[in-house]
């Protein structure tokens, strides 16, 4: 499968450098530690969801419930430290935000394996329902004020430059969390036979069932892990600005979609890498925030970004009819 | 893999046998599907087990695999007898099935799909790529293909995708392999090269069930025969004692009596359908020929020889980009199916399943989906008693058997769903029908009825077409036969003297 594949992330590589260098030529700001650095910040909770969500496409799912399970598992969590006075490390917030979104990522397992649902609809219904419940029984208000441990997480440094005007730039640790998810999920998808099985589940399911491998198990699998994902994301995402608020990430599963099909990741399921997907979410973050830079108006974000979904599904789909 | 396990032995003193059922019944929601069969397979065997749609085939090799428990009776396997036979079980005992679809993930690569159900079974958490390739690798040079390894499978020929499920159950140290329609999507050279590689797994003592619904090659390919019709092994023996027409009596009840087609004389009339010089880039070139009213008119050729893509382009579904199309004597262009329509063209495609049907679609709405503008009163809404009695009908013209036309199409047997397409077209009152493979999976009962229409049709003064891989078929229903090779005609074959093996010869010595 290498060179095809291959192919493609060397093509999403180049599009990432021209288009870099587009936008640096333009704005010569683009180049600043500082703007990188920002960029590269902002792709960490994408490239989380984003890592769930490929896992659960490849083996031929889909997810839109992760950003209402994600909001759901930080804001409780959140509240709940907050209201206990914790005092601890950040393993906790984490520990408990990812059990939380693993927990609601096995209900959508269960409802899909179970009852043979479409999971389209069960993400539907169960992102609709957990967003509901999380504003109707626990609150809508932002808590401004974090647990200090996630504000000293966010804190928390590498690469600290000076810049000539005397302010500093500093690269945020949490890109060392997503790259390094991204090497495990890598190797994970790559080496391990549950890790084959998503692919097989997602490239003829019968096949799989026929092969030996136990389709409900690679489901809770990846839904469970897309929860989970969705569960450090989100206290990630809390972390970085600081504060808690339910009506955060709210139509983030589209660009999130998005950045995965652009990695060459097929809906269908089956086909997709790793690699793929993190330069998928490095173009997609470039592109938001590129548009910002040259003077585009930030609502013309959202067409972006549906465009960009079109355009890659139907990239995929014509390399696929052409190769098959 | 442990080769010398390959050859049975254990017992064979005793009573050479590999697999044997004792009279299994089974039955479904209360229909008795499988009564008091019961089947011997010895070691390096080659066994045809032949039947009509229906007939149990499905069911008796399910029992085998242990996907269904029979209601009485037990297997043996591996010297062991088995009340309730376990997938398990039967993998373990050697029984593989390799099913028409393959089973095989056309998302991974030659090498995965062949070393997956090792990796899976012996339960490993880690995958060694390296070993995967080694036991790819030696699992293909076992039966002496070579197949890139890298490939995906989804990008490989059907016939290799045959080669690799064949591969991928000897690494289960298979000593009874299942073929469930091997051939059904293979052009002739293909057919030859999978039966020399079954013989070689003869040799080496694996034991082969063959199903098929092909005479020609339950003739030349098996060794004894099981022939079984509603539920019941009918006669079983030494091939040598069957002909064609014995197996057709045995698998129906009743025998049937194939006479070649006559078809009328057309010397000097107009043709209903004339082409010139058709061609489509890179597909086909310079295609010419006629087509009069009752004449039945046969096209063949290797698989990839563009004559699916004629029959398409005659229907506008990929127009034609160079040459000139005649109906009844006026040049037309056919640049879309509306325009194919328009000129009583109809087409009934290879694959029933995914062009032809809405499957799941009740069956009269199958039969009107082409004709349904003709069915509308003043108000331009459907008639819908007009619809019943049409359907009526339609239903009883083309012996389509069904207790209600509202059900799915999916509902009925493979002969019934393609006489739903024939029908379909047919009230289209077309003049030039274009079927590609119209018999393919269907078997020789409803066979013979579909070619019985087809006489009926064209008698009736509509110009056919028959796209077809099915030598006795075109032998036997056309007036004349055309050959393509790479995209051109090579040769036009015809009159009452023609025998199979021109055919045969004639695409040997284009391969």
């Amino acid at each position: 499968m290498g060179k095809i594949l291959k192919r493609n992330e060397f093509i999403l590589f180049c599009i990432l450098v021209l288009f870099a260098c587009f936008v640096g030529y333009i704005n010569a700001g683009f180049w600043s530690p500082l703007n990188i650095f920002s960029l590269l910040k902002s792709s960490v909770v994408m490239g989380i969801f984003a890592i769930g969500t490929l896992m659960v496409i490849l083996s031929g799912g889909i997810d839109i419930s992760f950003p209402a399970f994600s909001v759901f598992s930080f804001y409780i969590t959140v509240k709940y430290l907050v209201a206990i006075k914790y005092q601890g490390t950040i393993l906790l917030p984490f520990v408990l935000a990812v059990l939380i979104g693993m927990s609601l990522g096995l209900v959508n397992a269960f409802l899909i394996s179970k009852f043979r649902l479409a999971p389209l609809i069960v993400t539907l219904g169960t992102g609709s329902a957990v967003t509901g419940f999380l504003r109707a029984f626990v609150g809508t208000g932002i808590i401004p004020n974090l647990p200090s441990s996630m504000v000293a997480f966010s804190r928390m440094n590498i690469l600290n430059t000076t810049l000539p005007d005397g302010s500093t730039a500093s690269l945020s640790v949490s890109i060392f969390l997503f790259l390094g998810l991204a090497v495990a999920a890598a190797f994970f998808l790559k080496y391990t036979t549950l890790g084959r099985g998503i692919y097989a589940l997602g490239g003829d399911p019968v096949a799989a069932l026929r092969v030996g491998f136990n389709p409900v198990k690679i489901q809770c699998f990846v839904y469970g892990m897309a929860g989970a994902l969705a569960g450090a994301a989100g206290i990630v995402h809390s972390s970085l600005i600081r504060q808690a608020n339910p009506r955060d990430l709210e139509g983030f599963e589209m660009e999130i979609i998005a950045s995965v099909v652009l990695g060459g990741a097929s809906l269908t399921g089956g086909k997709g890498t790793v690699l793929g997907t993190v330069l998928g979410v490095f173009i997609l973050v470039l592109i938001k925030s590129s548009l910002i830079l040259v003077g585009i108006p930030s609502d013309w974000q959202k067409v972006v970004v549906g465009a960009v979904l079109i355009v890659a599904t139907v990239a995929t789909a014509y390399r696929m009819k052409r190769h098959v | 893999m442990e080769n010398g396990s390959r050859v049975w032995t254990e017992g064979g003193a005793m009573d050479r046998m590999l697999v044997a059922l004792k009279n299994i019944y089974k039955g479904f929601a209360g229909v008795e599907v499988l009564k008091n069969v019961s089947l011997t397979i010895a070691p390096g065997e080659i066994r045809c087990l032949a039947g009509e749609n229906g007939c149990g085939k499905s069911t008796l090799i399910k029992i085998l695999s242990g996907v269904y428990t029979p209601d009485a009776g037990s297997i043996v396997l591996g010297g062991r007898e088995y009340r309730a036979l376990r997938p398990i079980d039967a993998i373990r005992g050697g029984v593989q099935v390799i099913y028409q679809d393959f089973s095989l993930f056309p998302n991974l690569t030659v090498a995965e799909n062949l070393a997956l159900n090792t990796q899976v079974s012996r339960g490993k958490m880690f995958v060694n790529w390296r070993e995967m390739r080694t036991t790819a690798s030696e699992s293909l040079d076992e039966i002496g293909v070579s197949i890139d390894l890298k490939k995906l499978v989804g990008d490989l020929s059907v016939a290799d995708k045959q080669l690799v499920a064949i591969a991928r159950a000897l690494l289960h140290n298979a000593r009874l392999i299942i073929m469930d329609e091997p051939t059904t999507a293979l052009t002739q050279k293909e057919v030859g090269a999978l039966f020399s590689i079954i013989q070689k797994l003869k040799e080496t003592g694996i034991s082969i069930l063959f199903v098929s619904h092909k005479m020609r090659e339950m003739l030349d390919i098996s060794e004894k025969i099981s022939i079984m019709r509603n539920g019941v092994i009918v006669s079983e023996g030494e091939i040598g004692k069957y002909d064609a027409g014995a197996i057709t009596y045995h698998m129906t009840g009743h025998s049937i009596d194939e006479i070649r087609y006559e078809g009328t004389r057309t010397e000097g009339k107009v043709p209903l359908l004339h082409v010139e010089k058709l061609g489509k880039s890179g597909v086909f070139k310079d295609v010419s020929f006629s087509l009069h009213s009752g004449e039945i008119l046969g096209v063949t050729g290797l698989l990839g020889c563009g004559r699916t893509e004629l029959a398409l382009s005659l229907f506008g579904r990929e127009p034609a980009d160079s040459g000139r199309i005649f109906r009844d004597g006026r040049e037309v262009v056919i640049g879309s199916v509306q325009d194919a329509m328009a000129q009583k063209i109809a087409y009934v495609p290879e694959d029933r399943l995914t062009e032809g049907l809405f499957l799941a679609q009740p069956i009269t709405r199958n039969l009107f989906s082409a004709t349904y503008d003709r069915y509308t009163n003043a108000f331009g809404l459907l008639d819908t008693s007009a619809i019943r009695s049409g359907t009526g009908d339609m239903l009883r013209s083309f012996d389509i058997a069904t207790p209600n036309a509202h059900n799915p199409v999916r509902s009925l047997s493979g002969g019934n769903q393609q006489r739903v397409v024939l029908a379909r077209w047919m009230s289209t009152k077309a003049r030039v029908l274009i079927l590609n493979g119209p018999t393919v999976g269907v078997d020789v009962g409803s066979k013979f009825e579909i070619h019985k229409k087809l006489r009926e049709i064209a008698g009736s003064g509509v110009a056919v077409m028959l796209f077809s891989d099915d030598i006795q078929e075109l032998i036997s229903n056309c007036n004349r036969i055309l050959v393509m090779h790479k995209g051109s005609m090579v040769c036009e074959l015809g009159g009452a003297s023609l025998q199979e093996n021109d055919i045969i010869d004639c695409l040997r010595r284009l391969s």
